[in-house]
């Protein structure tokens, strides 16, 4: 199968301390992959090092993606290459509305792909297409970005941010968290929507519960920065019925 | 001599109009302030006597008055008062056509797009550069309705009793030092009446362009709105990039009367050696609005505070500023309100930005006269920092002289966050774009009060501030 991203070995410091351990994992194009594990093995900070979040210090390994290791990379240029983060806690930019922002992203990543800006007749039509897909109300173009917006609201922006950007991997950082359950069908309809053979999707999370309707092919488990095992989808509910006590035991994480 | 793209671009910061003509100048006063060169402007405009005096008057309270040690953290000490030109006549007369504009004048003036904007959007044009208007124009039907939008030298001569009923009424000569400099050497600058009852839907505009270095500009505008009139009036600025340093200092008067609204919007832009000292007041009668929407981009010391004297029960103002401090800038701006009558309201909304080592300050002053109950009054100043060296400094001034009044106060100071950033960047966005982004997000609520026209020049001057704003 063909690779969309390998992480070799990783290491990862936050303030200090090392938080990712030697992870190793591969994606496969077109395939949704899992990432479950407990607080504090390492979730959130895998996702903002792959993202190239400036304060997530990089002290070992490597990430391949699109043929080449993109760990110098800035953020912006990872993006523009085709890496999307749904984050966790979006923030709020008060007073730039949710089309320019996206008309700005969009035409950032066209521009370092060499392709010509999008117009905006062109533009609006695309994001009044994915909105609706994604059920979201015409007035959200014109609202700030993630300014007082719901938790939910805040999701499917996400997702409509991604949507827009049709990247190559995305990767979504327990995007289920404080999601009630039809927002959580909302969102990932709208994930499973943008599937395709070029894409491959990277969930991050703590419960077995999103992966029932983003059906995952495969699933890994990180434990104390590591990935100590890989499986399919029926270790999502394995974990889930006998919690990640049993599997420390199981695969015998060395202290 | 035609300016090359080149030569545009590499001007320093780049700052677009950066740019100078070569002079050819009818007159030109010698560097230096005196009641000789005060005389000398007054018998080159051939003015009666009583402007004269005025100026000379003026010129003795210029002299007078102590340099203001507030405000302008020392710069203002810096000002070398005899190495400014106080006048500079560039042509004989204003021009009603702009083929009559002298050639190389009227290239600059298209080069910042004026020609064009009349045409476009706009329902009169004054066009200053040194010390005098060398072009005006109104459109005609409002001509006939008895606007009048003349440069205010002009007006002098030709409407003598409703100058002299009205000038130095709002802001005497004696308000300030700078007040007093520019009544003692005052030159251009704008007059208008609006007849009872007509309404200006289009802006009136002025620009003002100093080309001359170690020049002072001193222009003078009038504004007198009638009864239940309109106007939005427009002023735009700009001036070369010197060695040493220019001196803008206005005086702006105006008077609403009952029912009537004015709407003043200065986008300043002057370059980094520009010291831009304003004064600017306006007196609102019964039921009348003033606003003042301030945008203050360029210049090395700015400070302003537009304000407004609620006279009568029913006035309103609004005062809204915006100020972009960058590296070796210091923006000095906010506003002032005073409620003399009951029933008053106003509202000061000031957003100011630093960035690098740039200092910005609002500087407010509300004050609430004794017999003005029942006023409303509410202030909001945000700052927002771009980098770790960046000041802001916020100086709110409150005098309530009565308790039966509805006051509302509110500051903030933000930092671009990290985190803002980051997000920003992981949908693609470089760190500049991100970082601009922030800031024109942080502006919009006053961009948005703005015609089109001018939210699209203040967003794209303060994209072209942010550029080369990352390490």
């Amino acid at each position: 199968m063909e690779k969309s991203l390998i992480i070799r070995d990783l290491h990862v410091n936050v303030e200090d301390k090392e938080i990712l351990k030697g992870l190793n994992l591969e994606l496969e194009k077109g395939k949704v992959h899992a990432i479950m594990g407990p607080n504090g093995s390492g979730k959130s900070t895998l996702s903002y090092a792959l993202a190239g979040h400036p304060s997530y210090e990089v002290t070992g390994g490597e990430v391949i993606f699109e043929g080449q290791n993109i760990l110098d990379l800035g953020a912006d240029e990872r993006a523009q290459l085709g890496l999307f983060l749904a984050f966790q806690y979006p923030m709020s930019i008060p007073g730039v509305s949710m089309a320019n922002f996206l008309r700005t992203a969009v035409n950032s990543v066209r521009k370092a792909r060499g392709e010509g800006e999008m117009r905006v007749p062109e533009f609006r039509k695309l994001l009044n297409e994915k909105m609706a897909s994604l059920k979201m109300d015409r007035s959200f173009a014109g609202r700030y970005l993630n300014e007082g917006f719901s938790g939910g609201e805040k999701k499917r922006a996400e997702i409509l941010q991604m949507a827009m950007l049709q990247p190559k991997v995305a990767i979504m950082d327990e995007t289920d968290s404080g999601l009630d359950i039809d927002a959580l069908r909302i969102v990932s309809d709208g994930v499973n929507a943008l599937k395709n053979p070029e894409m491959s999707v990277l969930v991050i999370t703590h419960y077995q519960r999103i992966l029932n309707y983003l059906k995952p092919d495969y699933v890994h488990v990180l434990v104390d920065g590591r990935i100590i095992t890989s499986g399919g989808p029926e270790l999502a509910l394995e974990l889930e019925s006998k919690g990640y006590d049993w599997v420390r035991q199981e695969f015998a994480v060395p202290a | 001599m035609a300016i090359t793209e080149e030569q545009l671009r590499t001007s320093e910061d780049q700052y677009k109009y950066g740019f100078h003509d070569p002079e050819d100048y009818v007159f030109k006063s010698k560097k230096g302030l005196s009641a000789d060169v005060v005389e000398e402007i007054s018998y080159m405009k051939g003015e009666p006597d009583w402007m004269r005096q005025f100026r000379l008057k003026s010129l003795r309270h210029f002299d007078k008055r102590p340099m203001p040690q507030w405000g302008g953290g020392g710069l203002l000490n810096e000002i070398d008062f005899d190495n400014i030109h106080y006048y500079v006549k560039p042509s004989d007369r204003a021009e009603k056509d702009w083929d009559d504009v002298p050639d190389y004048i009227k290239n600059t003036f298209d080069k910042l797009g004026i020609p064009e904007a009349e045409k476009k959007f706009l329902a009169g044009v004054g066009a200053q550069y040194e010390s005098e208007v060398i072009y005006h124009n109104l459109q005609k039907d409002l001509e006939a309705k008895g606007v009048i939008f003349l440069d205010t030298d002009t007006a002098l001569k030709q409407y003598p009793e409703l100058f002299k009923e009205h000038f130095g009424t709002i802001i005497p000569p004696n308000d300030n030092k700078f007040a007093a400099l520019n009544s003692a050497v005052w030159s251009g600058g704008s007059f208008i009446y609006v007849p009872e009852g007509v309404h200006i839907d289009l802006p009136l505009q002025a620009y003002f362009r100093i080309n001359a270095e170690n020049m002072g500009q001193f222009e003078r505008t009038l504004i007198i709105v009638d009864k239940g009139a309109y106007v939005h009036y427009v002023e735009g600025c700009t001036a070369p990039t010197w060695s040493t340093d220019s001196l803008h200092s206005a005086v702006v008067e105006i008077i609403v009367k009952e029912g009537g609204r004015c709407r003043y919007t200065t986008i300043q832009n002057w370059s980094k050696n520009v010291y831009n000292l304003v004064t600017k007041r306006a007196a609102a009668y019964k039921d009348a609005t003033m606003e003042w929407v301030d945008g203050n981009l360029g210049s090395k010391l700015t400070m302003k505070y537009p304000a407004i004297y609620l006279m009568e029960p029913g006035a309103k103002g609004e005062v809204l500023s915006v100020a972009f401090a960058g590296h070796g800038q210091h923006q000095d701006a906010g506003g002032k309100i005073v409620h003399v009558a009951p029933h008053t309201t106003s509202t000061i909304t000031s957003k100011s930005i630093s960035k690098d080592d740039g200092r910005s300050s609002y500087r407010g002053l509300l004050k609430v006269h004794p017999e003005a109950e029942h006023s409303k009054s509410n202030v909001r100043c945000d700052a927002l920092l771009l980098h770790e060296n960046s000041r802001t400094d916020t100086y709110p001034y409150i005098e309530i002289e009565n308790d039966r009044v509805d006051i509302g106060h509110e500051a903030t100071v933000s930092k671009v966050g990290e985190e803002q950033l980051f997000y920003l960047m992981s949908r693609g966005v470089s760190e500049a774009d991100a970082y601009s982004m922030i800031v024109t997000g942080f502006i919009e609520p006053i961009a948005k009060e703005l015609p089109m026209e001018y939210a699209v020049e203040l967003n794209r001057l303060i994209q072209l501030e942010m550029e080369g704003s990352v390490g």
